[in-house]
């Protein structure tokens, strides 16, 4: 296994009284990409905003364990600072009510960056690196609302690539898009597993397998609260899963 | 059990039985009743607007527009110097209250939810602040006058000026930019608050780069309102900004707008002629207005628009 780069140590999460996730350890490999899966209400969408923060958005959010990022505690960082390095793409295409250029030079130009030529090559290579750049690069100028769902996913990915984060968190990318715009946004996972830490929330049995290296699964009983089953290989997984849980949900028995 | 269907349970009319002539002819009725209603209002309003510009237009000449009232009872003089006023004092209270409405309602709405969550006295003072601000919006303006009057003009020593009346004329307006704010805010999807703050950005640089500019539409609606709240007002200002209808050189001069000179003219001369002429005026001056601030937020929001 590779160097780790996102780790959890006896990880729990509460809202309120509610405990939604509990001691949860896990070791994420860096550039590799890990499938988060497990039935509706598992928390494994709540574990992963867990490593962009996004939790301290929702009231009455409380943790307990630690969650590190190379080594370091992440709770103690800055989250604007982590936010940078850990990027996040979210179920529903969400550009901002801006030009396709605009939309990705935000990131770089909330962190301060002014000059025309830096930003005009910093759009490119994200453009390119989320494979869209040959399909918008004489309409940059274009409102990102303008293009269809497959195109804004990638717009928001390479969003998030302009920022240049070492993480990439993504909850459901592909959940509201068509099975063509699925399968090219699932190429570009792969490609971008040689350089990102890629960590993605799915429902979908077939996505995990065919994209992910690794694959947790995650459970939950009649107590609502999430726990992590399983860890390995994602070949391991879908085809000698240590335990019977695992076996039923990804044979379809339920979930 | 979804999906059987239980054999006692049958449809009164099936598709062929029913009597869909009856339904259509019902359906057509009250669609009939809706397009009267509606094409009366709307005649209603051409009557009124077409009436003042009609009979209003006959007093409207260049003169009548570049000269200043004579004063009197008999009504001479034009109204060029409360055309004036009029502008000045829009100007003054929207610098007023604009800044003090949309900061007011960001916080509400932003902010507010958040920190109310630690402290129970502040939760109960965000409550105060909402009812508060719904209260305002329904208070009759002349009340607002008086309290213009008391505080600015008199206790604060302002005097009938154009600074007691924008301050009283502000009062007015802010819970109409506050509450048009509010909305505008809530419309904001979070998608685009979470989507910023996901690729590191502060609170603030998502709140003014994002979201204010998402809203700005609807904060622009709620300034357009409160121009034409101003520039119609007459009772706040009758007693604020005195009546002198020379024009003011400063902030701290009395003067007259055009709804307070068409006031004066209607009630206190002969001039009804006039009095028309300025409603003409002043017509079509809040038209052209909200015309120009739509034009100007059309242009503001080019990307915005098309979220909708």
């Amino acid at each position: 296994m590779n160097d780790s780069k996102l780790v959890t140590i006896n990880y729990s999460l509460y809202y309120g009284n509610f405990q939604a996730l509990k001691d949860i350890n896990i070791k994420i490999p860096e550039n590799k990409v890990t499938a988060l899966i497990g039935p509706s209400g598992c928390g494994k969408s709540t574990f992963l905003r867990s490593f962009n923060r996004m939790n301290d958005l929702i009231p009455g959010v409380r943790t307990e364990g630690s969650v590190l990022l190379d080594g370091e505690d992440l709770f103690k960082m800055d989250p604007v600072a982590l936010r940078q390095n850990v990027g996040m793409v979210f179920q529903k295409p969400n550009p901002f009510p801006k030009s396709i250029f605009d939309n990705i030079a935000y990131g770089p130009r909330v962190t301060g960056l002014k000059d025309r030529h830096k930003l005009e090559e910093i759009v490119e290579r994200s453009l390119r690196s989320a494979a869209l750049w040959d399909e918008v690069k004489d309409s940059l100028g274009k409102s990102g609302l303008e293009l269809s769902g497959g195109q804004q996913q990638r717009l928001c990915i390479a969003r998030a690539l302009a920022v240049e984060p070492t993480v990439i968190l993504m909850d459901e990318p592909a959940a509201s898009l068509d099975p063509i715009a699925t399968l090219r946004i699932e190429d570009l996972i792969h490609k971008l597993s040689e350089n990102y830490t890629i960590v993605i929330v799915t429902h979908n049995m077939q996505q995990a397998g065919r994209v992910s290296d690794y694959t947790a699964f995650f459970y939950t009983d009649e107590t609502r609260t999430g726990q992590l089953v399983e860890f390995d290989e994602t070949k391991t997984i879908f085809t000698n899963p240590s335990d019977q849980r695992t076996e039923d949900y990804i044979t379809g028995r339920f979930g | 059990m979804i999906g059987e269907r239980s054999s006692e349970i049958t449809l009164a009319h099936t598709a062929k039985t029913r009597n869909l002539k009856t339904e259509h002819r019902v359906q057509k009725f009250w669609f009939s009743l809706m397009w009267l209603f509606g094409l009366i209002t709307v005649l209603i309003l051409i009557l009124v607007i077409g009436y003042v510009l009609v009979q209003g237009g006959k007093a409207v000449n260049w003169e009548l527009l570049t000269t200043p009232p004579k004063g009197g009872l008999s009504g001479e003089g034009g109204i060029s110097t409360t055309i004036a006023t009029t502008f000045y004092l829009v100007g003054l209270t929207l610098l007023i209250a604009t800044p003090l409405g949309v900061s007011a309602a960001v916080y509400l709405i932003e902010y507010a939810g958040e920190q109310s969550l630690s402290s129970k006295f502040l939760r109960t003072m965000i409550n105060i602040a909402n009812f508060a601000v719904e209260t305002l919006a329904g208070i009759p303006s002349i009340i607002f006058g008086l309290f213009g009057y008391v505080l600015f003009v008199s206790t604060l020593k302002f005097g009938f000026s154009l600074l007691s009346a924008s301050l009283a004329g502000a009062c007015l307006v802010l819970p109409t930019i506050i509450r048009t704010t509010e909305e505008a805010l809530l419309a904001v999807p979070d998608d685009y608050r979470r989507g910023s703050l996901a690729l590191g950005a502060t609170k603030w640089q998502t709140l003014s780069r994002i979201v204010l500019p998402a809203a700005m539409p609807g904060i622009i609606t709620g300034i357009i309102l409160s121009v034409g709240r101003v520039i119609s007002e007459t009772a706040v200002f009758y007693v604020t900004l005195g009546g002198s209808y020379r024009l003011p050189t400063s902030i701290m001069d009395s003067g007259r707008t055009l709804a307070l000179h068409l006031y004066y003219l209607a009630m206190d001369t002969r001039a009804f002629d006039k009095a028309m002429g300025t409603g003409a005026v002043l017509v079509v001056m809040i038209f052209l207005i909200n015309l120009v601030i739509n034009l100007i937020s059309r242009k503001l929001t080019a990307g915005v628009r098309k979220v909708r």
